[in-house]
């Protein structure tokens, strides 16, 4: 029962944590609001361009790669996952656990080395 | 007392005893970020053979960054026309409240910890990983080319150098067997880990500057290309709250290196052990971020396709291979 609390009661500090991260932010801006001047005016809400009238919207087509780098993200990320507990337990898995585990990477590698030998890495 | 505090069942009465530690550690945070900042400008003055700020405050400007703070919050809140408002107000909310969130599992020293839970250094990786949400948000929401260029290089170069980062530790959690930060320091009573896992320590900080955004990796924010990236349209203090979310990263990439690699609250040399843990903590934390500091100075920005490849090419088949050899050598010497 006193595990379970301390358990609880670890958790329970993170969320402390969660909920002070949000109020901080929440707090500063009201009191910012309190403070800070308003004094409307069109041209101060125009979006930025260095100047220029901003012709059309900013949410134009993009390159690929940002989502063939983010599939990248998810593949590897994925694996590492797979990764952690291994390690955890690795004094009670012994040799075997990893050669499996050199095995299920290894495949991954060549998935790796895949994507490098089709130019997918590169950022050009 | 705490003990008993840990130990009795969770309520209303322990919420309330955590907010106020918890917003103890905040304002020292705060106070952290406000010195960081300052000791930051004038380590890089020096380092340019000029004073830094030495006007507001006294001749070591002490309160310079203070009065910067006051400044934006008298600073007028602009929202674009074009912009998504909701989410706009959203996103430093959400870049702010992870990094304020993964301090809580960090031990500072044997007694002085937040949240002592098990999975402790995955918990750090996987919190703060929402951050990039938060950059990403604000650079879409701004509808403006810069910041969304800005936030998808900030996503880009957040989670490719996220694997290497996240791969570099693997090697101290096989030989701890805990992902406790609690455990791993004390796993370094034999040596540190920058000793026994060098290569996951030189992994793991060029990862992690990438991760900080900090220079030679802050593209997101490159001056003389995107302005500002992803917070190009952000002023007064929703800006700020971008900025402060940077700097208490740096804070808890710091400590978590020092819990890491550098043996925590605990003294090099047993003769030394008369000196508290939260010194020892406080100078490696502090050399921590000198070199941080240090490097800023002194590499220029990297090129984005540079940037890319090394982290995929380089850093991930390091820190991949760093595994299996301590695997290895854990197998076959029987260390730890």
């Amino acid at each position: 029962m006193e595990l379970l609390n301390v358990y609880q009661n670890n958790y329970l500090i993170v969320f402390v944590f969660l909920c002070l991260g949000v109020l901080l932010p929440m707090v500063a801006l009201y009191l910012g609001k309190l403070l800070r001047p308003y004094k409307p005016m069109d041209a101060k809400y125009t979006t930025y361009e260095s100047g220029i009238e901003p012709f059309h919207d900013s949410r134009v087509q993009f390159n690929v790669r940002y989502y063939i780098f983010a599939l990248m993200f998810v593949i590897f990320d994925v694996e590492t996952v797979f990764l952690y507990p291994w390690a955890v337990a690795y004094n009670k898995l012994g040799i075997f656990a990893l050669i499996e585990m050199l095995i299920f990477v290894l495949m991954l590698v060549i998935g790796l080395a895949y994507a490098w030998k089709k130019k997918v890495l590169k950022w050009t | 007392m705490i003990q008993d505090l840990l130990n009795s069942s969770p309520g209303w009465a322990n919420f309330g005893i955590f907010f106020l530690l918890g917003t103890v550690l905040l304002l020292v945070v705060l106070g952290f970020v406000t010195y960081g900042i300052l000791a930051e400008r004038k380590v890089m003055g020096y380092m340019q053979l000029r004073h830094g700020p030495n006007q507001v405050g006294g001749k070591w400007g002490l309160l310079q960054t203070v009065a910067d703070v006051l400044k934006l919050l008298l600073k007028e809140d602009v929202i674009p026309k074009m912009a998504d408002r909701p989410l706009f107000i959203l996103a430093p909310v959400i870049a702010f409240a992870p990094a304020f969130m993964v301090l809580a599992t960090i031990p500072f020293t044997d007694k002085f910890q937040f949240a002592d839970i098990g999975v402790g250094l995955l918990y750090y990786i996987a919190v703060s990983g929402i951050t990039t949400i938060g950059v990403v948000t604000g650079g879409w929401a701004s509808n403006n080319k810069y910041a969304l260029l800005g936030g998808m290089r900030a996503a880009a170069q957040m989670i490719s150098y996220e694997i290497p980062l996240v791969r570099s530790v693997l090697g101290i959690i096989l030989l701890t067997g805990s992902l406790n930060l609690n455990d791993i320091v004390h796993a370094q009573r034999h040596g540190w880990f920058i000793l026994w896992q060098p290569i996951a320590f030189i992994v793991f900080f060029i990862a992690s500057i990438a991760e900080l955004n900090r220079t030679p990796f802050d593209l997101p924010e490159a001056e003389s290309e995107i302005v500002a990236g992803y917070h190009v349209e952000y002023s007064g203090f929703r800006w700020a709250f971008f900025m402060l979310a940077e700097y208490v990263y740096l804070f808890a990439m710091a400590a978590l290196i020092t819990t890491l690699f550098l043996g925590g609250w605990m003294s090099p040399l047993a003769a030394l052990n008369f000196i508290p843990g939260a010194v020892w903590f406080a100078l490696k934390f502090s050399v921590v971020i000198f070199v941080y500091i240090w490097i800023r100075v002194a590499l220029p920005r990297m090129r984005a396709d540079h940037l890319m490849e090394f982290g995929w090419k380089v850093l991930l088949p390091v820190a991949l291979a760093n595994i299996f050899l301590t695997a290895l050598i854990k197998s076959i010497f029987h260390i730890f």
